[in-house]
C-alpha cells in the first residue's frame, strides 16, 4: 500500500479485480481529452496571431490552418470541453463519486505519497484507489479546467461577462490568465501521460474499465 | 478590420507585412508544412494525433465548422443584453499611438474626398436622401473612451465621438424590427451587424477620433464604433448603409470569422 493517509473504503476493497472506472467516467475522459487537444491546438494558432511572449507556437501543431480556422476550432471545441466537463462533474457528484475518489485529502499525504513516487516506491496494486498525488492532480486539473472555461468567457464574451472581467482584473489580464490556465494543463497533460506509460494497467483501465 | 498586426503608425514594418502575406497565402493554399505534418511523425505523441491538423482540409469539416459558428452567432444573439455597457476609461489610458487596422497595410489607405461625399442609405428605411457631412455633424453628438479588441487577441483603448447609431436609425426612419443593418465602404471592405447591438447605447457613427475629425487611417469620413464587437466588426469609410432581413455577410466573416463577432 501507498503511503497515503486515506484508508480504503468499502466499495474499493469489496470488488477485487471488478471495474476501475465506469462506462460514464471512461466515455467523459476520453471526450475530455479529444476537447483539450482540440482546445490546445487552436488557442496556440490563436495566441500566434498576436503573441504577448517572444515566442509562437510551431505552425505544424496548430490547428486551423489560419486564424479563422484556429477560431473555428476553439468556438466549436468548446462546447465539447463544457458540456463534457459539467457532465462529468454532474455524475461524479451525483453517484458520490467524486468524495469516494479524491477525498480525504491532505497536503501531507501529499507530500509522503509524493515521496514515496519519486523513491519508486508507490504501490499501484489498486487502481481503484488513487494515492494523494493523484487526488491532488485530478482536483487541479478539474478546478484548472474550470478557470480556462471562466477566463475564455470573459476573452469571448467581455462585456456580457462584466463581473468575471473584473474578477479577473480586466480583459488583457483575462488574456494572461487563459494562457498561464492552459501552461498548467499541458505541465498536468505531460506528468499524466508519462505516469500512464510508466503504469499501462492504469491505460487499459481507462479504455476497458479493468 | 482587425486582421491586420497590433502595429503603430509611423513606418513600414518588414516582419509584419511577411507575416501578413504568409497569412493570406495560408488562407489560399494548403500550407506544405501542415501536409507534411502527419508524415513527419508525432512529437506530441497521441495527443497530437488527436488534434486532427489534416482534417482542416477537409471539405465536410469545413462544412461542419461553418455550421456551428451560425449557431454560435444564434446564441450571442440570445446572450446579447442591450442594457449592458462596455467599460468606459480615463483618457490618461487611451493606447498612443492608436494601432492602424485594415486588411491592406497603410500605405494603401483611401483618402475620401469631403466636398463630393454623400452618405448612401438603403434598404428598409424611409427616407433614403444621402447626407453631407456636415448633416451628421450638426445632430447631438456623444464620445466614448472604450476597448477596441482585435479578433486576433489584442487591444487598445481609443477615444471616438459621433452621433448615436440608434439616433440615425431613427431619423432615416429605419424599420427597427430588421434583422441586419449593412455596411458597404469606400476601401470596398463591408460587413453587417444584428439590429439589437446597432441599438445599443455605445454603438456610435464616430465622426472624430481623439477630438479630432476621424484621420483617413482611422476611417475618414466615418467609422461604425462599437465597444460590444471585436474590430472586424467596426467598418471605416463608410459610404453605404442599408437595413435588410438579408443575411449581408461581410468581407472577413465570408472566409470564416464569426458573424456576430461580439463580446
Amino acid at each position: 500500500m501507498s503511503a497515503s493517509l486515506a484508508r480504503p473504503d468499502a466499495s474499493s476493497v469489496s470488488r477485487p479485480g471488478g471495474v476501475v472506472h465506469p462506462g460514464w467516467l471512461r466515455t467523459a475522459h476520453w471526450l475530455n481529452a479529444l476537447a483539450v487537444a482540440i482546445m490546445a491546438c487552436s488557442g496556440w494558432g490563436i495566441y500566434n496571431a498576436a503573441p504577448f511572449f517572444d515566442f509562437v507556437f510551431p505552425r505544424g501543431i496548430t490547428l486551423g490552418g489560419w486564424l479563422g480556422g484556429a477560431l473555428q476550432w476553439h468556438f466549436a471545441g468548446m462546447w465539447l470541453l463544457g458540456i463534457n466537463g459539467l457532465l462529468y462533474l454532474a455524475l461524479n457528484l451525483a453517484t458520490g463519486r467524486f468524495w469516494r475518489k479524491f477525498f480525504p485529502l491532505s497536503l501531507r499525504g501529499a507530500a509522503a505519497d509524493m515521496g514515496a513516487a519519486l523513491r519508486g516506491k508507490l504501490s499501484h496494486a489498486d487502481l481503484r484507489r488513487y494515492n494523494q498525488v493523484q487526488r491532488l492532480a485530478y482536483l487541479f486539473v478539474m478546478a484548472d479546467i474550470a478557470v480556462l472555461v471562466l477566463s475564455g468567457l470573459v476573452l469571448w464574451k467581455s462585456v456580457q461577462f462584466g463581473v468575471l472581467r473584473e474578477l479577473l482584473g480586466g480583459y488583457e489580464a483575462a488574456r494572461r490568465v487563459h494562457f498561464y490556465a492552459m501552461a498548467l494543463l499541458m505541465a498536468f497533460v505531460a506528468v499524466h501521460v508519462a505516469m500512464a506509460a510508466l503504469v499501462p494497467r492504469s491505460l487499459f483501465a481507462m479504455i476497458r474499465g479493468k | 478590420m482587425s486582421q491586420r498586426k497590433r502595429l503603430a503608425l509611423p513606418g513600414l514594418d518588414g516582419p509584419a507585412i511577411l507575416k501578413e502575406a504568409r497569412s493570406l497565402l495560408a488562407r489560399r493554399a494548403p500550407q506544405p508544412s501542415r501536409r507534411a505534418f502527419l508524415g513527419r511523425g508525432l512529437t506530441l505523441g497521441g495527443l497530437a494525433m488527436l488534434s486532427g491538423c489534416s482534417l482542416s482540409d477537409d471539405e465536410s469539416v469545413e462544412k461542419a465548422l461553418a455550421a456551428v459558428s451560425r449557431f454560435n452567432d444564434r446564441v450571442q444573439g440570445w446572450m446579447f443584453d442591450p442594457g449592458k455597457l462596455a467599460p468606459t476609461y480615463p483618457e490618461s489610458m487611451i493606447t498612443r499611438p492608436f494601432p492602424f487596422n485594415a486588411y491592406y497595410a497603410i500605405d494603401e489607405v483611401r483618402h475620401v474626398e469631403e466636398e463630393s461625399f454623400r452618405l448612401e442609405v438603403a434598404g428598409l428605411v424611409a427616407d433614403k436622401r444621402p447626407w453631407r457631412l456636415e448633416t451628421l455633424r450638426a445632430m447631438a453628438q456623444v464620445e466614448q473612451i472604450t476597448r477596441h479588441i482585435c479578433v486576433e487577441g489584442w487591444s487598445a483603448i481609443g477615444r471616438w465621438g459621433g452621433v448615436p447609431f440608434s439616433a440615425f436609425l431613427k431619423r432615416v426612419g429605419a424599420d427597427l424590427t430588421a434583422r441586419y443593418v449593412g455596411f458597404k465602404c469606400s476601401d470596398d471592405y463591408y460587413t453587417s451587424i444584428d439590429m439589437p447591438t446597432a441599438l445599443h447605447p455605445q454603438t456610435i457613427l464616430a465622426l472624430t477620433y481623439d477630438g479630432k475629425p476621424l484621420p483617413s487611417e482611422y476611417g475618414f469620413p466615418m467609422k461604425l464604433r462599437m465597444p460590444t464587437k471585436l474590430g472586424y466588426k467596426n467598418p471605416k469609410h463608410i459610404r453605404a448603409i442599408f437595413v435588410t432581413n438579408t443575411y449581408p455577410g461581410g468581407y472577413w466573416e465570408d472566409q470564416g470569422y464569426n458573424w456576430f463577432g461580439g463580446s
